[in-house]
């Protein structure tokens, strides 16, 4: 059994790691409530933009010529997945859950004897997955510097996506990343890009044909690309909002289990305290009757 | 009948203007400036570099933004900007030192015909504004 002092020194590590843990809380709560802010501010933008281009793709009449960004290259055969996760750890299941959905997702690709392609975006997705997909990671991207999300990093992306696929590098886009639900529920999402897929095609009304200035092709070919922009950019806002909500429930929970540790610790401590001032007693009674 | 409709402007980081009762609304197109009323046709459009001009009853509001597109349906009116000021919050070092950073864009020799294009209404921009 632990001595006496052994004890003592570990009750006083278990709450000297409630405390960092407690801080931690206190902090992921605080940056929650901006971060989740933002992501809220941030969804009427994309939403918009989302709005325009398939009321815009709708309209269009020359299907063949259409943006490739739109309809795609014609085949399936080279999946870029950008994996966006965090650059930092103690989060929780916030990392992993998105690298489980990518792998699912990565296994059925590569099994459909399809080219996989990965960058990823953050530095812990890169960790966890330079191991199994090494020779399919093309690029990492990490925003370490960067204390908070912002357009411009997300356009850096873009811009890297679009330039790659002007290159005739990948033929489809998928992102994964977590969406924001509440604070104990992030849910991790997989969205294709490129092309971009039309979600069940709303009826379309017909009476609500547009006037268009320039002309649609043109509209097109510039929104997409800020539309990809728009996309990541809402993922980086949604995973900041899940990392914290993510990290500030693993914390908690944190903090509870080494508040039942030190408990028991304690009650350990004290028991065995409470033995050995019996057994002292004992032989100093023992010792009184034999004289 | 009342002559007013609703305008939204957002950027990716917020929704920066809601109105309900605006009667006029002039933005500046990729093919010249536009004025929009109500219950106008539906309409998308690009915008370049410029002043937006939001008239309503009581008041008239100028925003510079930098690009963005328009959408006009149903008499609500759409502007999704990647950067917007209002006219009243720019002041002399701010709009200096756009104009400074848009000058250096526009001295690199990569950019296209169209690109050139929207620089240079940039700066004839900035530098009206800062004429008042």
């Amino acid at each position: 059994m632990a001595s006496l002092d052994d004890l003592k020194k570990r009750i006083s590590s278990v709450k000297s790691t409630q405390k960092i843990t407690k801080a931690m809380k206190m902090v992921a709560a605080a940056k929650l409530r901006r971060a989740q802010e933002s992501a809220e501010k941030g969804r009427p933008y994309s939403e918009k933009m989302n709005n325009i281009i398939l009321n815009l793709s709708s309209g269009i009449s020359d299907k063949e010529n259409a943006p490739k960004l739109l309809t795609g290259t014609g085949e399936e055969k080279i999946h870029l997945c950008i994996v966006m996760t965090s650059d930092r750890g103690l989060c929780g299941g916030f990392n992993t859950n998105i690298i489980k959905k990518a792998k699912l997702f990565f296994q059925k690709i590569l099994k459909e004897n399809k080219t996989l392609k990965i960058i990823t975006v953050g530095s812990k997705g890169y960790d966890q997955l330079k191991r199994q997909y090494m020779e399919n990671i093309i690029e990492k991207i990490s925003f370490k510097e960067s204390k908070n999300v912002n357009y411009f990093d997300a356009d850096k992306v873009g811009k890297i996506i679009i330039d790659r696929f002007e290159k005739k590098e990948f033929d489809v886009c998928t992102i994964f990343y977590n969406q924001f639900k509440n604070v104990i529920t992030q849910i991790p999402q997989e969205q294709q890009v490129i092309p971009l897929k039309s979600k069940e095609e709303k009826e379309t009304d017909l009476n609500n044909s547009y006037e268009f200035e320039p002309d649609e092709d043109e509209i097109l070919s510039n929104l997409l690309p800020k539309n990809i922009s728009t996309q990541i950019f809402k993922a980086m806002l949604e995973n900041s909002a899940s990392e914290q909500g993510s990290r500030m429930s693993a914390m908690d929970n944190a903090t509870r289990n080494a508040g039942e540790m030190v408990d028991k610790l304690t009650i350990q401590y004290n028991r065995s305290r409470q033995a050995a001032i019996t057994k002292e007693l004992i032989e100093i009674i023992s010792g009184a009757e034999s004289l | 009948m009342s002559e007013e409709f609703k305008i939204e402007i957002v950027n990716p980081e917020k929704s920066f203007l809601l109105k309900e009762d605006v009667t006029q609304v002039v933005v500046p197109a990729f093919e010249g400036e536009m004025g929009i009323l109500k219950d106008h046709i539906s309409i998308i459009s690009f915008l370049k570099p410029g002043i937006v001009k939001v008239y309503s009853k009581s008041e008239e509001n100028n925003y510079f933004l930098e690009d963005g597109i328009v959408e006009f349906k149903d008499n609500s009116l759409s502007i999704l900007t990647s950067s917007i000021y209002n006219v009243s919050d720019l002041d002399r070092n701010k709009i200096e030192q756009i104009l400074k950073d848009t000058e250096k864009e526009s001295g690199l020799d990569n950019i296209d015909d169209q690109k050139r294009y929207l620089i240079d209404q940039k700066i004839e921009v900035l530098k009206s504004l800062q004429l008042n």
